[in-house]
């Protein structure tokens, strides 16, 4: 599985420093074509949660083969909203819906812009 | 007249260009006519000040920023009109432009910042100025606009005094720790270190009046009151930007240094004696590291004592403990502090370096964590050429004892995970003496360890795996390297010693018949391999007498089989030496084609003659390979004349004989010698080169020779590492490549055009090796005219052809020519196709080539985008990991082309 590299919104570091990403978090089941990744936003009340997953779910749509079914949402227990973030996560008109928002998806381009240049 | 400019023409109410006008004509008075300027006084200032209120134009801010340069610079009096002129100049600060798109005149956010830059930071006069408008722009809420206040207040420094300074200090203090402390950005964060260096070496610098404070001390004082008490907190919270902001005061200089180490020092170091938690200790080690080595502005002077003096007897402690913890971490942070101590005079005690030797021995003989093991053996690279003797008395023999020591061999039962950790450990021993020999005392006691691991393989004592061979050849040829032979000494110790053990060895490999033992490791081609580059590195780097002395030695072994400088052995006399030693031929190629020009081989004539004949008819590839570059190396060399003439005549018609008599079987060998013969004359420019190219070019189509000579053209032009290189003196003229390729571009682009289609690949082969090797902005230039062959060779069923076309274009790609950018139509779709070919590695390129391609300008590429994103699709689900790993990066990169966020 590759590693991911996306930025977070308001931190110079990766999510994965920030251990929002943590590997043993993403599961493949290359057989089933199916993938789930959970992640944990920093503390409770992340403002920036449903953004976080936007990115993670938008960079695994790019970089999977479209055979697999894609599954991101937040670590159980770890934030006030998650029901309500990992429907929207879960349903895809809305993600389709968020990506045509442009102001949405320059956020979500400036996420996962590489640094190496 | 520039009354009249200034009084009649209002100038802002002027056009653009009219505008510039008036500031050119300003910038040749000031240039032409300096006196009479300056003798306008203030006014001259005035009327510029009103000229350039509220221009907008970015070149005519330019011009400007450049007029008030001078006149801050050239010491025109500003008088009463100081503050006008500051505040006609600093409204434009921070800059926040944006050009427009397709800018001809291309100025950049960058040119104004720095323009400005220099005229807000050009004199002292501004500063009572400057000062309150950074502290006020530093509280701005946009990144560029700290930095860009950051930058220019560190650009301050050099130009301001203290007293420029010092009323504005606790103001700029404050803001800076904010900045550094609650920072959120890297970039922030440096600039605001940089500045605070800044300030500290401004202040440093300024010579105090007994009545006035000294600035130093005062800012100094609110750092350390603000920061120390953080390195003392429980947890260590805020330790980092504390220890960064003190790092950053104490590199500024010397006094700064000293003030700071000896307030932080003890209070670290107390720390961490009483914490004993092993991350909080890596910190503060970590901490410790960053005030431990000088910067260049802090050295101490002469006759200044070293910050760490006092401080001595509880580093060394603190750091020796550290080693002999188990987390990696601390140990290696600890060897970097022994490394940085050690380069300092005085701050180890001839006890402490023994201390230290001894530590370092043990943890290269017990720790086998790859990363402590490598920062042991730099740690000891570091402290070795100051402390030579501690090293030999204390190191070499442990290392010594532990790779000879016996393993308990009882016939199998000797565990594998055992046997692996011992030849790990002997690994280590050996890498670490190669490291250490760098200084004459330890060259001479770590060699003869080395070289006696090679005897003790040869004679089938220890069982030494062909393995540990290698590595011990390794080694010796790191010290070679890098052993700094300007010391006549190590060179005559390679001489004396080194070499003649080698050559010993590999004689009596090959010659003595098979015993009981097997075949001695010396005898395999893969240690002669690397047996041959130590000699070579030596013998590149002796001295006139030692390098002739060398010479006639190898040479007089190998005609005459005389074996007289070798160690004592019972090597029966050589009847055919040549024939009997011929394995040996790459140690005699390292030897000879090593030395300096202005050495004479001996019998070179003989030795060609003798070179000849093994090169054409040995059967054995790496023997006639090497006879091949043996005798270029020579003739490379040799000086022009009737007897170079001679030789070449005679073996160029051998090997032409050969290669034109199709049912010949040495073939081969004679395409290889005609190859080096050729490469060795093309370098030194010697006008046979040309003729024996054409020969080349047209066995291109010879059914069995094609692909070879194709290769072949690789081997002419790329770097040879073992001959023919300036490392071995060789004749290479300047820019031969980019001769050859203009001699010879035109024949190959015909031959292609004539070639029938099964033979074309190896024009396109030959092609792209040479342009493979071409500098940059020759492929640049030459691309337009070989376009259509490179897109051919896209098309080109050859997986050879194709890997190296897209080597060569991936380059090129990232900043393209324009006849480049008119063919995209036709590249792209060829790129895409090879994404899926069946060798991974046209894939990987071809991937990486669509990647360059999403960094051209957006409509330029917009068009492709679509069909570029649907082929990429499939790459992602490829069997292999490297491919799907460049198809995310190229695909992820080509979904931002043209999105917004970019």
């Amino acid at each position: 599985m590759c590693s991911i590299n996306i930025n977070d919104p308001e931190h110079p570091l990766s999510l994965e420093e920030l251990n929002v990403l943590e590997q043993v978090r993403v599961r493949v089941n290359d057989q089933e074509n199916a993938v789930s990744v959970e992640f944990t936003p920093t503390i409770p009340h992340c403002s920036m949660a449903t953004l976080i997953g936007l990115s993670i779910k938008v960079k695994l749509l790019r970089s999977l083969p479209d055979r697999f079914k894609i599954d991101v949402h937040i670590t159980p227990g770890t934030h006030a909203s998650e029901e309500a973030v990992n429907k929207q996560l879960a349903d895809k008109e809305r993600v389709a819906a968020a990506l045509e928002n442009a102001q949405l998806l320059e956020v979500v381009n400036q996420c996962l812009t590489s640094k190496t240049v | 007249m520039l009354k009249s400019v200034f009084q009649d023409t209002h100038v802002q109410s002027l056009m653009i260009q009219e505008r510039s006008c008036v500031y050119n004509i300003l910038i040749n008075l000031m240039e032409s006519r300096q006196q009479e300027l300056k003798g306008l006084g203030s006014d001259f200032v005035f009327g510029f000040v009103q000229s350039m209120d509220g221009e907008r134009d970015p070149r005519n801010l330019l011009l400007a920023f450049q007029i008030a340069q001078k006149i801050i610079v050239g010491g025109y009096e500003m008088g009463k009109f100081t503050e006008e002129l500051f505040e006609v100049t600093s409204c434009y600060f921070p800059i926040d432009f944006t050009p427009p798109p397709n800018d001809p005149h291309g100025i950049t956010q960058e040119d104004l910042i720095l323009s400005l830059r220099a005229v807000l930071t050009g004199t002292p006069l501004f500063a009572e100025f400057l000062m309150p408008l950074i502290i006020e722009k530093l509280d701005s809420d946009v990144q560029s606009a700290k930095v860009d206040s950051l930058q220019t207040l560190a650009a301050c420094g050099p130009v301001y005094g203290h007293k420029e300074l010092s009323q504005f200090l606790s103001g700029l203090w404050s803001s800076l720790r904010r900045e550094v402390f609650q920072t959120s950005s890297e970039r922030v964060e440096a600039a605001a270190l940089s500045a605070l260096t800044s300030l500290t070496a401004c202040l440093s610098r300024s010579i105090i009046t007994s009545d006035s404070d000294d600035a130093l001390h005062t800012l100094l004082q609110l750092v350390l009151t603000d920061c120390q008490h953080h390195l003392l907190e429980p947890d260590l919270k805020l330790v980092w930007p504390s220890a960064k902001i003190l790092q950053a005061v104490a590199g500024a200089s010397y006094r700064a240094h000293l003030r700071v180490g000896t307030a932080v020092m003890p209070l670290l170091l107390e720390q961490y004696i009483n914490r004993t938690q092993s991350t909080q200790r890596r910190t503060l080690l970590e901490v410790l590291q960053g005030f431990v080595q000088p910067s260049e502005a802090s050295r101490p002077a002469e006759g200044e004592e070293c910050v760490l003096l006092p401080f001595q007897s509880s580093l060394c402690s603190v750091v020796f403990s550290a080693l002999t913890e188990t987390g990696a971490g601390l140990q290696i942070t600890a060897t970097r502090i022994l490394s940085a101590l050690g380069q300092q005079t005085g701050v180890l005690t001839p006890h402490d370096v023994e201390l230290a030797v001894d530590h370092l021995t043990t943890l290269i003989l017990q720790e086998d964590d790859p990363q402590v093991s490598g920062a042991v053996v730099e740690c000891c690279g570091s402290l070795a050429p100051r402390h030579p003797a501690a090293f030999t008395s204390r190191m070499l023999p442990k290392l010594k004892e532990c790779i000879f020591t016996e393993r308990m061999v009882q016939g199998d039962s000797v565990a594998p995970a055992e046997l692996g950790s011992h030849n790990a450990v002997r690994q280590r021993c050996v890498t670490a003496l190669a490291r250490v020999a760098c200084e004459r005392s330890l060259v001479q006691e770590s060699s003869p360890v080395l070289l006696d691991v090679l005897t003790a393989a040869h004679t089938g004592r220890d069982s030494f795996s062909v393995d540990e061979v290698i590595s011990v050849c390794h080694s010796l040829q790191r010290i070679a390297e890098h052993a700094p032979h300007m010391e006549a000494e190590i060179g005559q110790f390679f001489h004396d010693v080194i070499i003649p053990r080698l050559l010993g060895l590999a004689v009596q490999a090959v010659v003595q018949d098979e015993g009981s033992c097997g075949r001695s490791p010396l005898a395999e081609e893969a240690v002669l391999s690397v047996v041959a580059p130590v000699i070579s590195s030596s013998c590149s780097r002796l001295n006139a007498d030692c390098a002739a002395s060398s010479a006639s030695r190898v040479v007089s072994l190998f005609l005459h089989g005389d074996v007289a400088f070798l160690p004592p052995t019972n090597i029966p006399l050589l009847k055919t030496p040549f024939l009997q030693v011929s394995q040996l031929v790459c140690l005699l190629t390292a030897c000879v084609c090593s030395l300096p020009q202005s050495v004479e081989i001996p019998e070179i004539d003989r030795l060609l003659e003798e070179l000849e004949e093994v090169s054409c008819t040995h059967t054995h590839s790496f023997t006639h390979t090497s006879a091949a570059k043996c005798y270029a190396g020579l003739i490379n060399k040799r000086p022009s004349g009737p007897a170079l003439d001679t030789a070449l005549e005679r073996s160029v018609k051998r090997a032409s004989a050969e290669l034109d008599n199709s049912a010949s079987c040495l073939r081969t060998q004679a395409l290889t010698l005609l190859l080096w013969v050729t490469k060795g004359l093309l370098l030194r420019y010697h006008p046979l080169s040309s003729a024996l190219t054409d020969k080349l070019f047209s066995l291109l189509s010879d059914r069995s020779l094609g692909p070879l000579v194709a290769d072949g053209f690789a081997l002419l032009m790329s770097d040879s590492p073992d001959v023919l290189n300036r490392g071995c003196h060789a004749d290479v003229r300047i820019m031969y490549r980019q001769l050859f390729f203009s001699e010879n571009s035109a024949k190959l682009v015909q031959g292609f055009n004539s070639a029938p289609p099964e033979e074309k690949a190896g024009y396109l082969k030959a092609l792209s090796h040479i342009m493979n090797n071409l500098p940059r902005q020759v492929q640049l230039t030459e691309l337009p005219a070989l376009l259509p062959l490179f897109l051919e060779a896209l098309s080109c069923p050859d997986g050879g052809v194709q890997l190296s076309t897209l080597s060569c274009l991936q380059p090129v790609l990232l900043d393209p020519p324009a006849p480049l950018t008119n063919q995209m139509e036709a590249l792209i779709p060829r790129l895409l196709t090879l994404t899926t070919s069946p060798a991974m590695k046209v894939r990987i390129a071809a991937l990486r080539c669509i990647h360059s391609l999403s960094r051209l300008p957006d409509h330029m590429m917009l068009p492709f985008r679509a069909r570029v994103l649907r082929a990429l699709a499939a790459p992602l689900d490829d069997k292999k990991r490297l491919v799907r790993k460049e198809a995310v990066q190229a695909r992820g990169e080509w979904f931002l082309l043209g999105s917004p966020g970019r």
